[in-house]
């Protein structure tokens, strides 16, 4: 029998043979045209684990460890990488609410499906502990070791700054930061934060579908190690420091103490303060908002930098640095007091007085009439002239522009241009009377507690200054800014120093009338000078600023305690407890350390009184 | 009329050696798909791979058995093969275990079975069986419905479990009907069927009706280019349908617009009829008869897929159009499938070194999904291999088949390489993403007994039949 249909094979030979070649066209395609597939095989599987290094360490210059750090675990979520979990077994393992997962899962996809973000921050060691053991059960979340911040004593706050989560202006801004890492903010954390952070590295495994980590990638040869941070010796002495916040609390100023011969800062106090613990950690956030709330006192306000005070008396050094340099008058020009210089007033005291001993009595018709010979002199053409001449020996002091230290945020203060009087009284309409207030470092004239320090340091050198820094090295090298072993030189000749010096020494030591006896430390020469700036919305400033010794310049402090009266009553014992505590390591006049320590001027001071 | 010849001696070697070869990179691909670094012995009786083992062991142990019977006995109990097969697919709708939504499975304590699997063998032999029973004429209408009808109940069956992938495969069974004489044009018509099916889910049904109507009238212009005619039949159908619309919007309110459009095109059948009586015009009622199966067809297909197809398998119908689109739920597999075998190039990322397999990306991949492995490790080449060894087993098949003596050999054979070809197409087209996921295994490669012992069986019975082609005249 003849088969009708034999040739049928021959049609269901090729239908075969071109559903393979389509089977095969297909795969041509998928596998050898494209490569995007082989990408995304190589995301699936593998995961980058940031390895973030720790934090450099900082120390104080006497080597004591001031910041270290401490270990915390992150939970991190990838959220194209979960699925369908055991949210409230995942809930209770993490001490979470329902409300609390779905918040950060919305978060967490609105930053990022592929990229991981925080889920939870900084759990506690035993949750970390459970969480490793059940991390299998919940896909795309996993473990991230981070480092916190340690403070071994509850000090330095404002110097030190502290550590916060970026944010996202930040990370768009710097490539670096990504979602979850830290920042340092303020203080040596913000101006250091690229020599502390280090270099984050990069660990890439294998997972599978689970998120199970199954290896590393390439046996690590594409891994990146985190380069630790640089650790940093800070030029303050913590000792100095601790005793300095202990003396101003429950008080409202600062402290600011350099070293003349490097312009290192020893101390820099602003109390209010606050522990800096507080901003470490989960508690942080709600610490700070806290801090940043209290508009009474404004802890997180850094007084030594950043508050802008008229320095009063403790000008009057300035003045007759300028006098002597100008030859407007010499150590032994004689001004008459008679309680005071037109409607300048003066306290009672000898008269006539020298330029010592107008320094050390701080005799305002002294510097009044000082100061406007300064302004009239025949050398310039105008007041003006004089004025312009005058102001640019206090810019050479620092005053009226930042002096570039390495604190993120210093107030430039102000010294006001002969075009802020013009635009007042008119164009040589002012004389130097009209100005004359600027003698005895009143009116509109404004400079930081850090400024005054940094003038008494160039007092104390004789002419010039280092920048203030408050940090001596950075990393192995020790290496610093060179712009810090800079030496500003005021032209202003030494000798002049010495005499204006003299009065200082005076004011402290005995001198007939000398204002700031109180500041008297045995056997060792301070040399100061007492200040009362002007508060107008309340009781005036008590301002100190001092060097000693005499001959051998150790230290240069500037005192500041707010609504604390004359200059002697309260700044120049806290100058006079520091300085001696820095140079001997202890105090001698235990009364008056008491007397500090308990004075509590917190209470006597309403919020209105709080003005900069 | 009895030969005495020596069965293992006549047993066709090539396919024998292609069957081992396929079974034995099947093997391997498992091993890399479910590797367990705790337990890296091939032979690991806890792993997959392990069992796979003891499944080719024992699917050798059935082909023996398989070729040791006498010929004689799948001819005179293909009938009773069949019966006994679909009375097992009838129980497993009762007794059989739910997984994944279906029931297609017999669990036992220490192994399970799925009857679709077997039952394919039965169904190619009772078709071999009818066909060659008596005279072969498959143009006539009566013999080509009963065939149909050996094919579409197991088919039937397993649709009901529900397993779309069993029930597809029967249809390849048609092949074989093609072959032995049934008319190209039920094909086209299945093709036309699959592509309305396709459209029905992508268009607006109403569109889609009305879009037939007019196909229908411009065809009936082109057959009597009398425009008058056109005209008119287009007039009373819409006469009968806003009569009928009005009817219904006052009194019923519950025909719809889509069965309105049905009832009127059957109640203007009537005029039409009368017209195809008296002129003979026997184009205009071949287009007739096509517009009502068609727009019947488009509502059954429309009440199939949104009530009757569960979800699952809708979804990923939907999918595959590019309906639904969704990474992460249905289309995961395919997705993650797609991208194993892309990121396997041209040459492959190595045996056992599949980023993707090795972690465990692509679900199900020791079974449904085994393809993935073989793209990703044995990139381009080991697919075209792979491709190419079955093409190769489809042609020795075809050609076995050719040469038999028997109507009921041949049948039997282009039944076995029918069902063998459609899941090599279906079972890589799947994991390639131009099919839908119906979740039907790669033959000889994927892990499982019940799929090895039944395509050991398929082949093994026809192995046999040929051996003995000689041997007797059935
Ligand atoms: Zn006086």
């Amino acid at each position: 029998m003849k088969d009708p249909f034999i040739n049928r094979k021959y049609i269901i030979m090729t239908l075969m043979v071109l559903v393979c070649l389509f089977l095969i066209i297909r795969l041509f395609v998928l596998q050898i045209v494209k490569d995007t597939y082989r990408l995304s095989a190589d995301n699936n599987v593998l995961r980058y684990v940031t390895q973030y290094p720790a934090r450099g360490l900082i120390y104080d210059r006497k080597g004591k460890l001031i910041v270290s750090n401490m270990a915390a675990y992150d939970i991190m979520v990838i959220p194209s990488q979960t699925s369908r979990i055991d949210t409230a077994g995942f809930c209770s393992l993490l001490g979470i609410t329902n409300d609390m997962f779905k918040r950060q899962m919305r978060a967490a996809i609105n930053y990022s499906r592929r990229a991981p973000s925080v889920f939870l921050k900084q759990i506690s060691d035993q949750t970390y502990a459970g969480f490793q053991e059940k991390m299998f059960m919940y896909p795309g979340f996993y473990v991230q070791p981070r480092t916190l911040r340690k403070y071994s004593k509850p000090v330095a706050a404002h110097i030190l700054g502290y550590v916060s989560e970026v944010d996202e202006s930040i990370i768009k801004k710097n490539p670096y930061y990504k979602s979850g890492d830290y920042i340092g903010k303020s203080g040596i954390e913000e101006a250091y934060e690229s020599e502390l952070r280090g270099q984050k590295g990069v660990r890439i495994f294998m997972v599978d579908v689970f998120s199970r980590i199954k290896g590393a990638y390439a046996d690590g040869e594409m891994d990146t190690v985190a380069v630790q941070g640089s650790d940093i010796i800070s030029s303050i002495d913590l000792d100095l420091q601790e005793y300095g916040e202990l003396l101003m609390r429950n008080k409202r100023g600062s402290i600011v103490a350099i070293e003349p011969e490097t312009g290192e800062v020893l101390s820099l106090v602003s109390a209010p303060g606050y522990d800096p613990g507080l901003l470490v950690g989960r508690v942080r956030s709600e610490n700070f908002a806290k801090l940043q709330l209290d508009t009474a006192i404004m802890p997180l306000f850094n007084r030594a930098l950043m508050a802008s005070y008229p320095p009063g008396s403790t000008f009057k050094p300035i003045n007759g640095l300028i006098g002597l340099q100008e030859g407007v008058i010499t150590e032994d020009t004689q001004f008459g007091c008679d309680y005071g210089y037109l409607f300048v007033g003066c306290h009672g005291h000898g008269s006539p007085l020298d330029l010592a001993g107008a320094v050390a009595n701080s005799c305002n018709s002294y510097f009044c009439q000082t100061y406007r010979r300064v302004l009239e002199n025949r050398k310039y053409g105008s007041v003006s002239e004089a004025y312009n001449r005058w102001k640019e020996y206090l810019n050479e002091f620092g005053f009226g522009s930042k002096l570039g230290t390495d604190f993120v945020n210093e107030l430039a203060g102000f010294v006001p241009s002969t075009a802020y009087y013009d635009k007042y009284h008119g164009r040589n309409k002012w004389k130097a009377l009209t100005v004359i207030s600027m003698a005895i470092g009143q009116g509109e004239i404004g400079t930081t507690p850090l400024q005054m320090a940094n003038m008494t340091a160039a007092i104390a050198n004789r002419g010039f200054f280092y920048t203030p820094h408050i940090v001596k090295g950075v990393g192995k090298e020790n290496s610093l800014d060179p712009k810090f072993s800079e030496r500003h030189l005021i032209n202003i000749d030494s000798a002049n120093f010495n005499k204006i010096i003299l009065g200082m020494e005076g004011a402290v030591n005995g001198a007939p009338g000398g204002t700031a006896g109180i500041a008297r430390i045995r056997d060792i020469i301070v040399c100061g000078k007492t200040g009362t700036a002007q508060n107008p919305h309340g009781k005036d400033h008590s301002v100190f600023i001092a060097f000693a010794p005499k001959d051998d310049p150790k230290i240069a402090i500037a005192v500041y305690v707010e609504n604390a009266g004359f200059g002697s009553t309260y700044a120049a014992p806290v100058a006079s407890l520091m300085i001696e505590k820095y140079l001997r390591d202890s105090v001698s006049n235990k009364a008056m350390e008491q007397r500090i320590l308990n004075l509590n001027l917190e209470d006597t001071i309403t919020e209105s009184e709080t003005q900069y | 009329m009895k030969r005495s010849i020596n069965i293992w001696v006549s047993l066709d070697k090539i396919t024998i050696l292609l069957y081992l070869l396929l079974v034995i990179m099947g093997w391997l691909n498992i091993y890399a798909a479910v590797y367990n670094e705790e337990h890296p012995g091939i032979l690991d009786l806890s792993q997959r791979y392990g069992k796979q083992f003891i499944w080719i062991l024992a699917a050798i142990f059935t082909g023996i058995f398989a070729i040791l019977i006498d010929s004689r006995f799948y001819f005179f109990f293909s009938w009773f093969i069949y019966g006994f097969l679909m009375f097992l697919l009838v129980l497993v709708l009762v007794f059989g275990t739910e997984i994944n939504g279906a029931r297609s499975w017999f669990e036992f304590s220490w192994f399970s079975l799925q009857p679709s699997e077997f039952a394919k063998f039965g169904t190619a032999i009772a078709l071999a069986g009818f066909l060659n029973s008596r005279r072969l004429d498959l143009t006539r209408l009566g013999m080509l419905t009963q065939a149909s009808a050996i094919i579409l109940v197991p088919a039937f069956l397993t649709a009901l479990q529900p397993d779309m992938g069993s029930t597809v495969v029967f249809f390849a069974l048609f092949l074989v009907l093609f072959r032995e004489g049934m008319s190209p044009y039920v094909f086209v018509s299945g093709l036309l069927a699959l592509i309305l099916f396709f459209l029905t889910l992508l268009i607006n049904n109403l569109y889609l009706k009305l879009g037939l109507i007019v196909l229908a009238i411009l065809l009936v212009w082109f057959a009597t280019r009398r425009w008058k005619l056109v005209l008119m039949g287009t007039g009373i159908f819409i006469v009968i349908a806003a009569v009928l619309y009005v009817i219904d919007y006052y009194l019923f309110k519950r025909l719809g617009i889509e069965l309105v459009i049905l009832f009127a095109l059957l109640v203007s059948g009537i005029f039409f009829a009368w017209y195809i009586y008296t002129k003979k015009a026997m184009a205009v009622l071949v287009i007739y008869l096509f517009l009502v199966g068609s727009i019947v067809f488009v509502n059954s297909v429309d009440v199939t897929f949104n009530k009757i197809l569960p979800d699952h398998q809708r979804d990923r119908i939907n999918i595959l159009l590019g309906i639904k689109s969704d990474p992460r739920g249905t289309g995961y597999n395919v997705n993650q499938s797609i991208i194993s075998i892309g990121s396997g190039g041209l040459t492959g990322k190595g045996y056992l070194q599949g980023t993707q397999t090795k972690f465990k990306f692509v679900p199900k991949q020791s079974s449904d999904f085994i393809f993935c492995t073989i793209g990703e490790e044995w990139g381009f080449l080991g697919s075209l291999a792979v491709i190419g060894t079955f093409l190769l087993l489809f042609f020795r098949i075809i050609f076995m088949a050719e040469r038999q003596r028997s109507v009921f050999s041949r049948v039997y054979g282009y039944g076995v390489v029918s069902i063998l070809f459609l899941h090599v197409f279906i079972n890589i087209g799947m994991a390639i993403g131009i099919v839908p996921v119906i979740g039907i295994p790669l033959p000889f490669f994927s892990y499982g007994g019940s799929s090895l012992w039944g395509f050991t069986i398929l082949l093994f019975v026809f192995l046999r039949l040929d051996a003995s082609r000689n041997e007797y005249l059935v």
